[in-house]
C-alpha cells in the first residue's frame, strides 16, 4: 500500500513544523522563560535520553501493560453492557441520562476505594482505566447494534440462520465498525485513565514518572517523558483512527 | 414471521411520540428514574455492607456528611472558587470552540487540515500537560480555568465543524442568492441549521470542562472542591470523598440531564419526518 499526501497533509505538515521552529526560536532568543517551556530539540534530546534509561523503559512497560489490563477487560465488560442494554430498552432509556453524565464524574476520586479492594498494586490502576473505557464501548457497541437494519435480521430469519450463526455471519460484521469506535476510544480512555491515576497517587508508570520529573524541576526529563508519552500514544491512536475510516469507507461502499 | 425483536424507536421516545402521549411518557420517565435511583441506592448499601463501611461508606452515612460538609463555614469559599473557575472555562470552551469550529466548517481545506490534529490532541492524556499548564499559568485560578478550556474546547470544535460540513448546499446557495453578508449568513443560516449537533457537543464540552477543573483545583489550588478532595485522599478520609463525590455525580448528571433534554428536542425538530 502506497501513502498519498493530500494537500491538506502537506499543509498540516508545514503548519506544525512551522509551529516548533517558532517555539525553537522563540526559546532559544528568550521571549518565553527558560523555567517554564524549552526547546523542541532540547525536548526531543530529553526523550532520546529518556528512552535509553532502564528505568523509563521500566516504566513505560508498567503503564502499557496496565493499559493492555484494563483494556481487555472494558472490551469485554462493555460488549457484554452494549448487548444487554440493546435487548432490554426500557433499561437503556433508565440509564441513558446516566450514561449521558459519566464523563463529568473524576473517576479517580475512586482510588482509595479502589487501594482497600484490591490492595496496593497494580489493579487499582486497572479499575480506573477500566471505569474510563468501559462506557465508551458500552455506548458505541449499543449504537452499532441499534443500527443494523432491519432487513439483515429478517434476511438472517429467512434463510432460518440459528442464532449462533446470524451472530457470526449477520450481526458481528454489520456491528463491527461501531464496536471498533468503542474499542477506539477505549485505547484513548484507557490511557487516560491509568496516567491519570499513575499521576494522582501511584509510585510507578510513566504518569509518576513525569509528575517525579517536575517536582524535582528536572524539565528536561518531564519535557523528554511527556513528548515519549505523546509519541507512543499518538501512534497507537493515529493507526487505529486509519483502521476505523477504511473500516467505515467499506461499509459505505456496500 | 417472528416479530422483530427491533424495538429501538421506543428509546428515542422524544422522537417518536404522538401530542397526546406526552403525559403518559414523562409519568413513565418518572417512574424510571425513581426505579434508577432506587436501584443504585440499593446496590450501593448492598456494597457497603460487603466492603465494611471504612471502605465504602453507606449512603446514609454519606449524605449525612455531606449536609456537614455543606453547612461548615468554609465551605461556600470553596464551592465558589470552583463554580467561578467552570463557569469562565465553559464560557471560554464554548466560545472559542462555537468561533473555531464554525471557521474550521466553513473551509474544507481548513477542516481537512485540522482534523486530525484535533483528534490526536482529544486522544492524549491532557493530564500529563499539568506541569506545563502550571509553569506557564502559576498556581491559581488560571491555571484551573486553562486547564478546564483544553479539556473542554475540542469536542465543542469538532462537534460545530461536522455540524457545518453536514449543512444541505442549497442553504449556502440561498444566502449567496438573498446576498447575506457573512456575519448574517452565520447567524440566521448556519447556526440555526447546525444547532442540534451544537448542543450535542456543548454537552460533551460541558462534562468535560467540568473534569478538566476539577483536575487543575486537584493539582494546581489551595481552594475549591477539587482541592477539598484532593486533601480527603491523601489523608484517607473516604467518607469526605464519598460525599464530594456523590455532590459531583448528582450535580454532573442533573446539569446533563437538562442539556440531553434541551438536545432531543432540537434534534426532533430537525427532523420531524424521521422517527424510527
Amino acid at each position: 500500500m502506497t501513502v498519498v499526501m493530500t494537500r491538506a497533509d502537506w499543509i498540516r505538515l508545514a503548519l506544525v513544523a512551522g509551529a516548533l521552529v517558532s517555539l525553537e526560536a522563540a526559546c532559544r532568543a528568550g521571549f518565553v522563560s527558560k523555567d517554564a517551556v524549552i526547546p523542541p530539540t532540547v525536548m526531543l534530546q530529553g526523550a532520546w535520553r529518556a528512552l535509553h534509561a532502564e528505568e523509563t523503559r521500566g516504566d513505560l512497560f508498567y503503564t502499557l501493560h496496565t493499559v493492555g489490563l484494563s483494556l481487555v477487560l472494558s472490551l469485554a465488560a462493555g460488549a457484554a453492557i452494549g448487548a444487554l442494554l440493546h435487548s432490554l430498552p426500557r433499561l437503556r432509556r433508565v440509564l441513558d441520562p446516566l450514561l449521558a453524565s459519566y464523563y463529568a464524574v473524576p473517576t479517580f476520586v475512586f482510588y482509595p476505594l479502589f487501594i482497600v479492594l484490591f490492595g496496593l498494586n497494580r489493579w487499582p490502576l486497572v479499575a480506573i482505566g477500566f471505569l474510563f473505557a468501559v462506557v465508551a464501548v458500552a455506548i458505541n457497541t449499543l449504537d452499532g447494534l441499534s443500527r443494523i437494519p432491519r432487513a439483515y435480521r429478517r434476511t438472517a430469519a429467512v434463510m432460518r440462520l440459528s442464532p449462533a450463526q446470524s451472530l457470526i455471519h449477520v450481526i458481528l460484521p454489520a456491528a463491527s465498525p461501531w464496536f471498533f469506535t468503542g474499542a477506539k476510544f477505549a485505547v484513548a480512555y484507557s490511557f487516560i485513565g491509568v496516567i491519570a491515576g499513575e499521576f494522582v497517587v501511584s509510585g510507578a508508570g510513566m504518569g509518576h514518572a513525569i509528575a517525579f520529573a517536575y517536582n524535582s524541576f528536572d524539565n528536561r526529563m518531564m519535557y523528554g517523558l511527556i513528548v515519549l508519552l505523546f509519541v507512543v500514544v499518538g501512534g497507537i491512536n493515529t493507526a487505529l483512527w486509519s483502521i476505523e475510516r477504511r473500516l467505515y469507507a467499506r461499509l459505505a461502499g456496500r | 414471521m417472528p416479530a422483530s425483536p427491533d424495538a429501538d424507536g421506543a428509546i428515542m421516545a422524544g422522537r417518536t411520540a404522538r401530542p397526546g402521549q406526552g403525559r403518559l411518557r414523562d409519568h413513565a420517565a418518572l417512574i424510571d428514574a425513581a426505579l434508577l435511583i432506587a436501584g443504585l441506592g440499593v446496590l450501593w448499601q448492598a456494597g457497603s455492607m460487603l466492603l465494611g463501611r471504612e471502605a465504602l461508606p453507606s449512603p446514609a452515612a454519606t449524605v449525612e456528611k455531606l449536609a456537614a460538609i455543606i453547612n461548615d463555614a468554609d465551605f461556600p469559599a470553596h464551592a465558589f472558587e470552583t463554580a467561578r473557575a467552570f463557569v469562565t472555562a465553559l464560557v471560554i470552551a464554548l466560545l472559542a470552540g462555537l468561533v473555531i469550529g464554525l471557521a474550521l466548517g466553513a473551509s474544507r481545506l481548513a477542516g481537512e487540515v485540522a482534523e486530525p490534529l484535533l483528534v490526536g490532541l482529544y486522544a492524549i492524556p491532557k493530564i500529563t500537560l499539568y506541569p506545563v499548564i502550571l509553569l506557564l499559568f502559576g498556581l491559581g485560578i488560571s491555571a484551573k480555568i486553562a486547564f478546564g478550556v483544553i479539556h473542554g474546547v475540542i469536542p465543542v470544535i469538532v462537534f460545530t465543524m461536522n455540524a457545518v460540513r453536514n449543512i444541505p448546499g442549497i442553504y449556502f446557495r440561498a444566502a449567496r442568492t438573498m446576498r447575506l453578508s457573512v456575519m448574517q449568513t452565520a447567524c440566521t443560516i448556519v447556526i440555526p441549521a447546525a444547532l442540534p449537533e451544537i448542543i450535542s457537543g456543548f454537552r460533551v464540552g460541558f462534562a468535560l470542562t467540568l473534569l478538566g477543573t476539577l483536575i487543575g483545583e486537584m493539582f494546581a489550588s489551595q481552594r475549591g472542591i477539587g482541592y477539598m478532595l484532593v486533601r480527603a485522599m491523601e489523608t484517607n478520609d473516604t467518607l469526605t470523598v464519598m460525599a464530594l463525590a456523590f455532590l459531583l455525580v448528582v450535580l454532573a448528571t442533573a446539569a446533563s440531564t437538562a442539556l440531553l433534554a434541551v438536545d432531543r428536542r432540537l434534534h426532533a425538530r430537525a427532523q420531524p419526518s424521521s422517527g424510527s
